[in-house]
């Protein structure tokens, strides 16, 4: 079996050398055409699932303009990853569980520190090894933060400054997370008793699977828009950490529930047919669609306590190693990006203003200036985009640019894959690749050497390739890449 | 109970296909690719805590995503793997109806082979179908 089977390749418009368009005479019932963000080197690495699953998404009821896939494009479920849609609120739109994914609000977090490489050299393994002990990750995992169910609700409301009046984090990181940490309007009596149970033991870890936490190191070549990578508070030989995780099995059972409901009702009840039961959907204006819409926020402002929790740790274990406060190492948020979430904002629509749920699945928002999405101190210059490679071989940090309107501001969220990880466990050893890549200065602590072997770095496109496109594309702007030195891999 | 991992099915996940000579031995193959593909070692889970529930569907489909899904929310609630399962599935009205009672062990990232933590049991693909030699199922889960 392959993934093209059956399938026919598009042949593709070429609106620019980064924009690729399927006309709606692709494939019956696509309602808008397609249009791939890629170069052409990233276009012809996409399997065609990912061609049908994108021009499936034009056949959803609401959506306006064009379903867009970004340059790490690959596919998924319903959606493929990279998939972005908008849907209009007062044109009878519909929200698809499928279009944010299962893991709600998997995300990006980003810390500073004063610290340069010299500093950090002779403690790597010190604090990898901390960092493994005190972030908890892989199958069965709990977190440190023991919580009832009746607290758990009342965290899925309050989302990340829940944590910070509780003492784990800063107030300012909350400015520096996007929407604040706390996605308004969460309502916990949307979510089911089974997700809660599924979450209330897991804020504070990272899971599994391509979920990771890094100490990175910022090259003075690397860094490539000099005047905001230093107003964001980075430097030329510098320490960060960067770390990637969702809402855990909270978020899961949350998608889940509202899948299998909407695929009770959505014929039925709506008369809503699709082309995949991973596309399911209610009107976004219907007792259900809102139902899983302010369920999703609860799934959203856990997954930001999630990550609130664990810079918490991260913070503690550097203060521990190097025993001085995490103040005065200067561990600030540069920022938290969600690249799975539905939102309601306002864009102009060939020159009306419409309200619109815009969905992205494995994509960032990269709102451009002015913006009313961001807080005052990132609104002159854009949205920080923190954007997550191989742990082989770097992630970057990129700003929301002006001309993102083209798509809904929105930008790419990683690597891609382009082998499954069945291949990639047969092709690699973990125990191999662990040494392979220590003895190029990355130190990785993992709960599964199989798992590793998933992660290879061959088994993704070429992130350099994926963020070429998104800045030559003018969806984004580069700032600075970032590449690992120390790796605990979920 | 034979279930293999299939490639070219799924670039980010896992997928597998179950059989069975009924349609219990067919959920307890499904049911083993999960935990095989979160545990490498299924021999190491050791059957001494038992749970039980009953689920209702209106198909063979449905049941099968909600037992599997059943599991998976154990894993996470109470961190429990299963190895050992008594299955008893019977037509109600329209629909079917599992008993289930299911024995395993709870995770420990010391002594069990651990793998990648599943998500969700994804309806992408999803099939069962009755075939001449009992039951088949087409499944691709979220890691």
């Amino acid at each position: 079996m392959d993934f093209n089977r059956e399938l026919k390749k598009p042949s593709f418009r070429k609106i620019d050398d980064y924009i690729w368009e399927i006309g709606t005479d692709y494939k019956q019932g696509m309602l808008v055409p397609a249009r791939m963000f890629a170069s052409e080197g990233l276009l012809n690495q996409m399997d065609n699932t990912v061609f049908d699953q994108i021009t499936n998404v034009a056949t959803l009821p609401g959506i306006v303009k064009y379903a867009y896939c970004m340059p790490d494009g690959h596919s998924g479920y319903g959606f493929p990853i990279g998939g972005v849609a908008a849907m209009d609120i007062n044109d009878n739109g519909v929200i698809s569980p499928g279009g944010i994914g299962f893991d709600i609000n998997c995300g990006m977090r980003l810390i500073r520190t004063d610290l340069t490489i010299k500093d950090v050299s002779p403690h790597l393994k010190e604090l990898v090894d901390k960092l493994f002990g005190k972030v908890p990750a892989g199958v069965g995992s709990k977190g440190f933060v023991k919580l009832d169910a009746g607290t758990f609700r009342k965290v899925i409301e309050d989302g990340a400054p829940w944590c910070v009046e509780n003492g784990y984090g800063w107030k300012d990181d909350l400015d520096a997370t996007e929407l604040g940490g706390r996605d308004d309007g969460a309502d916990e009596k949307t979510v089911s008793d089974k997700a809660v149970e599924r979450g209330k033991g897991q804020i504070g870890t990272l899971g599994s699977g391509n979920h990771y936490l890094e100490i990175q190191h910022v090259r003075e070549e690397n860094i490539f828009d000099k005047a905001l990578a230093k107003k964001w508070g980075l430097f030329p030989d510098q320490i960060v950490i960067m770390f990637h995780c969702g809402s855990r099995g909270f978020g899961h059972q949350v998608a889940t529930d509202y899948l299998n409901q909407f695929l009770s009702i959505m014929e039925s009840k709506y008369k809503i047919k699709i082309l995949d039961r991973e596309l399911a959907c209610a009107p976004f204006n219907s007792p259900e669609g809102q139902a899983y819409f302010k369920a999703m926020k609860c799934a959203m402002n856990m997954s930001f306590a999630n990550r609130q929790t664990i810079v918490h740790r991260v913070r503690e274990v550097f203060s521990e190693v190097f025993k001085t406060d995490a103040e005065k190492l200067g561990m600030r948020q540069v920022y938290d990006v969600s690249h799975n979430r539905a939102s309601v904002e306002k864009h102009n629509v060939d020159g009306t203003m419409k309200e619109l749920v815009v969905h992205r699945k494995g994509a960032t928002a990269a709102y451009g200036p002015g913006r009313e999405e961001l807080s005052p101190r990132f609104r002159d210059d854009g949205q920080p985009v923190i954007i997550g490679g191989s742990m082989e071989t770097g992630s970057y940090l990129l700003s929301g640019v002006s001309t993102g309107a083209s798509t809904w501001f929105t930008t790419a969220h990683g690597s891609g894959r382009t082998m499954s990880r069945t291949r990639a466990k047969q092709l690699f050893r973990g125990d191999q690749l662990q040494k392979d890549m220590e003895s190029r200065g990355i130190y990785v602590k993992t709960t599964s050497y199989a798992g590793l072997a998933e992660e290879a770095g061959a088994a993704y496109k070429n992130i350099d390739d994926v963020i070429e496109a998104t800045h030559q594309a003018g969806i984004s702007n580069k700032v600075a890449k970032l590449v690992p030195i120390g790796n605990v891999k979920g | 109970m034979p279930y293999r991992f299939l490639e070219g099915l799924t670039m980010a996940d896992i997928a597998f296909e179950a059989t069975g000579a009924t349609l219990e031995e067919m959920f307890i193959s499904a049911a083993d690719a999960v935990t095989n593909t979160q545990c490498e070692d299924l021999k190491g889970i050791n059957a001494k805590v038992r749970k039980e529930f009953t689920l209702k569907a209106g198909d063979a489909e449905r049941l099968l995503h909600d037992f599997l899904q059943e599991l998976i929310f154990l894993k996470d609630a109470e961190l429990l793997l299963f190895r050992e399962y008594d299955l008893k599935i019977s037509k109600a009205g329209e629909g079917l109806v599992l008993v289930a009672g299911v024995k395993g062990d709870y995770i420990n990232q010391k002594t069990h082979h651990l793998l990648v933590d599943v998500k969700a049991v994804s309806w992408h693909k999803f099939k069962v179908e009755k075939t001449a030699d009992g039951w088949k199922a087409v499944v691709i889960i979220d890691v």
